[in-house]
């Protein structure tokens, strides 16, 4: 008898298989919710939409910061001394290699050079760098002590990489879309 | 150790009715009254008390400040100021919750420090010293999101750095930062979930400090020789009277240098900054966690790649844990090992200076010759670092092997007495006095 329920599965073993596959699956059920609950609700993906941007107002030479999505973005108006140097440093190893062109977004097929739009939060931690400061004039983090050049790409400190680009659009050679 | 045996003797009818369905009053009488305490122990030892007089203090003065809280981004900031200004004593129960968080850091690094020396850590203590890993780490979690709840300027960068610790993560880092935020960025409902956590875990520790407690109980203390008690009568005392009226009196003094704080200088371990509302525009110019975090942050800062040095402050928490097998000496109490002595004040010392390098901005010189800087505090961190995982990963092991210990004590009646036999022990009456 023993021997026969140790070789061959009976009714029971099936049964005992069952039970623990459901009550897996109703714990995983339950498990699900409670975490997902703390993902972004629909009113925070809702006030996080896109929103246009009028860069008639900004200077050449100035930089304005806005708020989307609780962060700040910073939308910079560079010289073309600025582009200059930024385009000069392409190669001169950068601790997250990016050129210059690839920072910048297009519009009808011709590059916005002048200008950058990135993410106000070092990529460190998240502190808010400080404009026009730092060893290359462009952002400097005063938490950590991260270099940021014009083009928003890492050149000194902990930082690990550029600044992000959010997503982003023109809509004419002087308004962008964001998001 | 032997467990020693129950000396309740139910008085009164319904003691012992009580006794034969829910054993209660046995239970405070064998852990509270007649337990055993290890003669020798000094005052290093009743800081454990202390902490639970403050775990108490801090859930007491809690709960109150939460009658008064409102956890929303636009009216939290207000709603301290409501506490300080127009809530009774609102000023007095916020102060001392502060500085409670302040006064109950100090008591665990004292205590840590103190299991630490003694070797408490070690063999059959094991488990017991791991609750006490876990209770600190669970005190730090709850410490950082009870400072993000003023809502504050330190309070939101705090929050936002912290979190970010997160994303240094590969792969899944970004996932898990807006899975913690509950959107884009430190707003409304990572405060909200800050709030429902700080509530909750006080009452997690103290759950963790029962397990701790039995785990105590069931192994007995520790003591300044770290010789197992060999006989009851010598070696040990009852808990009450001695250790409850020598507990009561560190309590005393030590809510003495609390008050001091609360009433003289309630502010001196906050920051100036979290008096400004929080502003997601703008960082401090110059940002610190809480006092009780700066060596952390200070290891942080030293490693110059960012998962590294997230990876560098989680290890100085968690190699903690490893002692009791990174450690190697027979000998418990480091009162007998000249070498442990030497090792050990070093690692307290570079767990202050630590501290003090994550105070400091990280471009600060340390030291220049002839003008040049030969170290700035970034380069000082790294050396400390580096001699704080020595300790653990060098030093300790090593010790056990090299180090030749001084003679130990027969007993522990020996280790305050001198040797057996001297007839000192006849009047030093070992035994508890009979009621």
């Amino acid at each position: 008898m023993a021997d026969q329920s140790m070789s061959e599965p009976n009714r029971r073993d099936f049964l005992f298989l069952a039970t623990g596959a459901a009550g897996a699956v109703a714990v995983g059920g339950v498990a699900w919710p409670l975490i997902s609950q703390m993902s972004p609700d629909a009113s925070t993906i809702a006030a996080g939409a896109p929103v246009e941007v009028d860069l008639a107002p900004i200077a050449e030479g100035r930089a304005i910061t806005l708020k989307w999505r609780g962060k700040p973005i910073f939308v910079r108006h560079r010289t073309a001394a600025e582009i200059e140097a930024s385009k000069k440093d392409d190669k001169s190893g950068l601790p997250d290699p990016q050129p210059d062109a690839v920072r910048v977004r297009a519009f009808e097929g011709k590059a916005q050079e002048q200008w950058v739009v990135v993410y106000g939060n070092c990529t460190h931690l998240g502190c808010v760098p400080i404009g026009f400061s730092g060893d290359y004039n462009g952002w400097y983090c005063p938490c950590h002590g991260s270099h940021y050049d014009n083009a928003g790409r890492i050149r000194k400190g902990p930082a690990p990489r550029n600044l992000d680009i959010p997503e982003f659009a023109f809509l004419s050679a002087s308004k962008i879309r964001i998001g | 150790m032997a467990e020693h045996h129950s000396s309740y003797v139910p008085k009164t009818g319904f003691e012992r009715w009580l006794d034969a369905r829910l054993p209660i009053v046995r239970l405070v009488h064998d852990s509270a009254v007649s337990y055993p305490v290890p003669r020798n122990l000094n005052y290093f030892w009743t800081f454990g008390g202390i902490l639970m007089f403050m775990l108490v203090s801090q859930i007491v003065t809690g709960i109150v400040l939460v009658m008064h809280y409102t956890p929303h981004v636009d009216y939290a900031f207000q709603s301290v100021e409501h506490i300080m200004r127009d809530v009774n004593y609102g000023w007095l129960m916020r102060y001392m919750h502060a500085n409670g968080a302040s006064m109950f850091f100090i008591a665990v690094y004292i205590h840590i420090f103190r299991g630490m020396y003694y070797g408490s850590y070690k063999a059959p203590r094991e488990v017991l010293w791991i609750l006490g890993v876990v209770i600190f780490l669970l005190m730090m979690a709850t410490a950082f999101m009870g400072y993000v709840l003023p809502w504050g300027q330190m309070s939101f960068w705090g929050a936002t750095v912290i979190t970010n610790l997160f994303s240094a993560i590969p792969v899944v880092g970004e996932t898990i930062v807006v899975w913690l935020w509950g959107g884009y960025s430190v707003d409304n409902p990572t405060l909200n979930r800050f709030f429902s956590l700080h509530y909750l875990l006080p009452f997690m520790i103290f759950g963790v400090v029962i397990l701790h407690v039995w785990a105590l109980h069931h192994v007995g203390q520790n003591n300044p020789s770290g010789v197992d008690v060999k006989n009851y009568q010598k070696d040990t005392v009852p808990f009450t009277p001695f250790a409850t009226v020598k507990d009561l009196f560190a309590m005393v003094c030590f809510m003495i240098f609390f008050a001091w704080f609360v009433f003289y200088m309630p502010n001196f371990l906050g920051h100036a900054d979290n008096y400004i509302p929080a502003d997601p525009l703008k960082t401090p110019a110059h940002i610190v966690p809480e006092w009780y975090f700066l060596p952390y942050y200070g290891i942080l800062r030293a490693i110059p790649d960012k998962l590294g040095g997230v990876v560098a402050m989680f290890a100085s928490i968690a190699i903690l844990a490893f002692l009791p097998w990174l450690d190697t000496s027979k000998v418990r109490s480091g009162k007998y090992r000249p070498w442990f002595k030497v090792a050990f004040w070093t690692f307290v010392v570079v767990s202050v200076l630590l501290g003090y390098t994550g105070s400091q901005p990280t471009d600060k010189v340390v030291l220049a010759i002839g003008g040049r800087t030969v170290m700035d505090m970034v380069g000082f961190a790294q050396i400390l670092t580096a001699i704080y995982f020595g300790y653990f990963l060098i030093a300790l092991p090593l010790l056990g092997l090299i180090e030749k210990p001084k003679a130990l004590p027969a007993s522990i009646a020996d280790s305050v007495l001198g040797p057996a036999g001297s007839g000192h022990i006849v009047g030093a009456h070992a035994a508890p006095p009979k009621h």
